[in-house]
């Protein structure tokens, strides 16, 4: 594996030549070095680790089944939907042991915050985005949602 | 004792870094990784790889029990924990002592004095250091009654925490019980533990810290670094040393910072980070970060000592290897942080799978990533996907070469911060130096 300073040797070496472009190819690495094409000069680098991970059978707790992402309710015809706005974990309570921040029957409003979703350790507050009552919880708490995924269905409110 | 074989206890870029430092001095590597890493570069990189459980942290990285047994399976004699997840935690250097594995970080009996914040807040004040009035609450009522002799604005900072996560700013009352029951869920997810405390939010102060080395008798101060530019209390740019900072005040704070490490007795590689009133020219303590930071490169490419080579050395019991006098500062260095964040959407983190990963190089460019083309950014962990350190003879070069490293970056496949950080460089106040931690909210404000 090659340092930085490593680079920046060959480096030193290349910017005294017309080369322009690096391959440098070994069992465990590829790296391609390229002149780069602004006029200040400088180069970039594009590396590839080769060889696969050399996996110990591991003395860890046993793999549990990955729940798979549930697919998406069928459709209720005149409900409205709250979709998840990023992919990552979803939760109906702000904390653990605490009541859910809706359930079934909740009138809520365009800035109601009716669940959050982790992802990349942010917790991420989910609006309704609409006026309605909480019809349907589509997905169970803690589980994994991707991106728009309908996370609960709402009724609009009776005008 | 000679450490021949190292655990590595985390994931993406610092996993790598130790790894190939650890490979570099001749020691054996394995990597405890997650399912969702066990095609990772570091996986790959590392000479053997343990599975420690699934994706989501709290059932790997964060899994105390896990992390120990696998280092224990595969018979490690020491455990370097990284930064974030368990680095900090004192049961997993305690669960590391009784199964005879060396603990890469301070002794427990420290990090339970620096870890809990408040305890932190308390050793710091015995060495006459000063820190921001404040206090521990317990429940909504017990934050109302302190911030009634505080004052808004408020931080809600994690008592076990650190990295910006379980922090919130509270700006007004109204807010008060919605961002306490964030900050409270935030710090149980990032670090197992949900207990917070309550400090005045100093308007217009920068972030100062001075890095120390300790072998338990003697400690050294590598010199300050400044990391202002902050957005959500996550740091993004680095620089070292702190720009615009006078020799006798740059002085103070790493006497202050030497002062706290050697009233702990300080082990390992700790950063003590100070907020800086600069119109005043006084500052307060704020943490001690006891491990390894993200941004420990800065400091590496100005003073040319590898501090996780150093951290194993101590681990390994060797005495203190740099005096403090031999200690030398030479140029500017500046790290930009490229994380999977879509600046499109406010900063949403955007995982998924890189599809092109070209990074700068050349003549004081260093790149810290664990991304190649290929790479999986999962949806369970921070967004750090690479580290852009720059150092030149002056802040000036390092600037302009920083901004021609950031031209050449090209990432796709997932949303990352580049455009953000290709703004920063060009802002003539973060040119000049000496910006405040509301700076980067101000720049974005005004797009």
């Amino acid at each position: 594996m090659l340092t930085h300073e490593d680079i920046e040797e060959i480096l030193r070496l290349l910017d005294a030549t017309p080369v322009d472009e690096l391959e440098l190819e070994t069992e465990h690495f590829k790296l391609i070095l390229r002149r780069s094409a602004s006029e200040r000069g400088g180069w970039t680098q594009e590396h590839e680790t080769r060889g696969e991970p050399r996996v110990l059978a591991a003395a860890a707790e046993a793999s549990s089944a990955q729940s798979a992402p549930a697919p998406s309710a069928p459709a209720v015809a005149g409900a409205l939907e709250v979709r998840a706005p990023l992919l990552g974990t979803f939760y109906r309570s702000p904390k653990p042991g605490v009541a859910p921040f809706v359930a079934v029957g909740t009138r809520v409003g365009t800035n109601t915050v009716v669940a959050i979703i982790e992802t990349m350790k942010l917790m991420n507050s989910v609006y309704a985005g609409v006026d309605g009552q909480v019809i349907e919880i589509c997905v169970a708490d803690g589980t994994a949602v991707e991106r728009d995924q309908v996370l609960m269905r709402l009724a609009p409110p009776k005008s | 004792m000679k450490i021949a074989r190292l655990f590595v206890a985390n994931r993406g870029e610092i996993a790598l870094r130790i790894l190939r430092c650890a490979q570099q001095l001749g020691i054996e590597t394995v990597l405890g990784a997650s399912d969702a890493d066990l095609d990772s570069v570091p996986a790959r990189v590392a000479d053997h790889c343990v599975r420690i459980g699934a994706g989501p942290a709290a059932r790997s990285y964060l899994n105390l029990d896990a992390v120990v047994a696998a280092a224990r399976s595969v018979h490690a004699d020491a455990l370097h924990p990284g930064y974030g997840f368990l680095s900090e935690n004192a049961a997993l250097a305690r669960a590391c002592d009784a199964a005879g594995i060396v603990f890469v970080g301070p002794a427990a009996a420290t990090l339970e004095a620096v870890g809990d914040k408040l305890a932190a807040r308390e050793h710091a004040a015995a060495s006459a250091v000063p820190v921001v009035p404040g206090a521990a609450v317990h429940s909504l009522a017990e934050c109302e009654a302190l911030i009634a002799t505080l004052g808004y604005p408020v931080l809600i900072k994690a008592v076990g925490g650190g990295g910006g996560r379980g922090l919130r700013r509270v700006e007004a009352a109204a807010q008060l019980a919605a961002q306490l029951e964030l900050a409270t869920a935030e710090a149980q997810a990032a670090f197992g533990d949900g207990r917070v405390y309550v400090e005045r939010f100093v308007t217009a102060g920068r972030h100062i810290e001075v890095q120390l080395l300790g072998d338990g008798r003697d400690v050294v101060q590598l010199g300050t670094r400044d990391c202002s530019v902050q957005r959500r209390y996550q740091k993004l740019i680095e620089e070292a040393p702190a720009p615009a900072l006078s020799a006798a005040l740059s002085e103070r704070i790493t006497g202050a910072a030497l002062a706290l490490g050697r009233a702990l007795h300080y082990r390992g590689a700790g950063t003590v980070e100070f907020l800086l009133d600069a119109a005043r020219g006084e500052f307060y303590f704020l943490e001690v970060n006891a491990r390894i930071q993200v941004e420990h490169p800065v400091t590496e490419m100005i003073t040319g000592v590898d501090l996780i080579a150093e951290q194993l050395a101590i681990a390994a019991g060797v005495p203190l290897r740099v005096r403090q006098e031999q200690i030398t500062s030479c140029g500017h260095a500046l790290e930009c942080r490229v994380n999977a964040e879509d600046v499109e959407h406010d900063m949403r983190p955007s995982p998924g799978r890189v599809t092109r990963a070209v990074f700068p190089a050349g003549a004081g460019v260093r790149v810290d990533t664990h991304i190649e083309i290929g790479s999986a950014v999962p949806p369970f962990y921070d967004s750090l996907l690479a580290k852009i350190i720059v150092h030149a003879a002056d802040r000036g070069t390092a600037l302009e070469r920083m901004a021609e490293s950031l031209a050449a970056c090209q990432l796709a496949g997932v949303a990352v911060n580049v455009p953000l950080h290709r703004r920063i460089l060009a802002d003539a106040e973060f040119r000049r130096g000496a910006v405040d931690t509301g700076y980067l909210t101000r720049l974005r404000a005004a797009a």
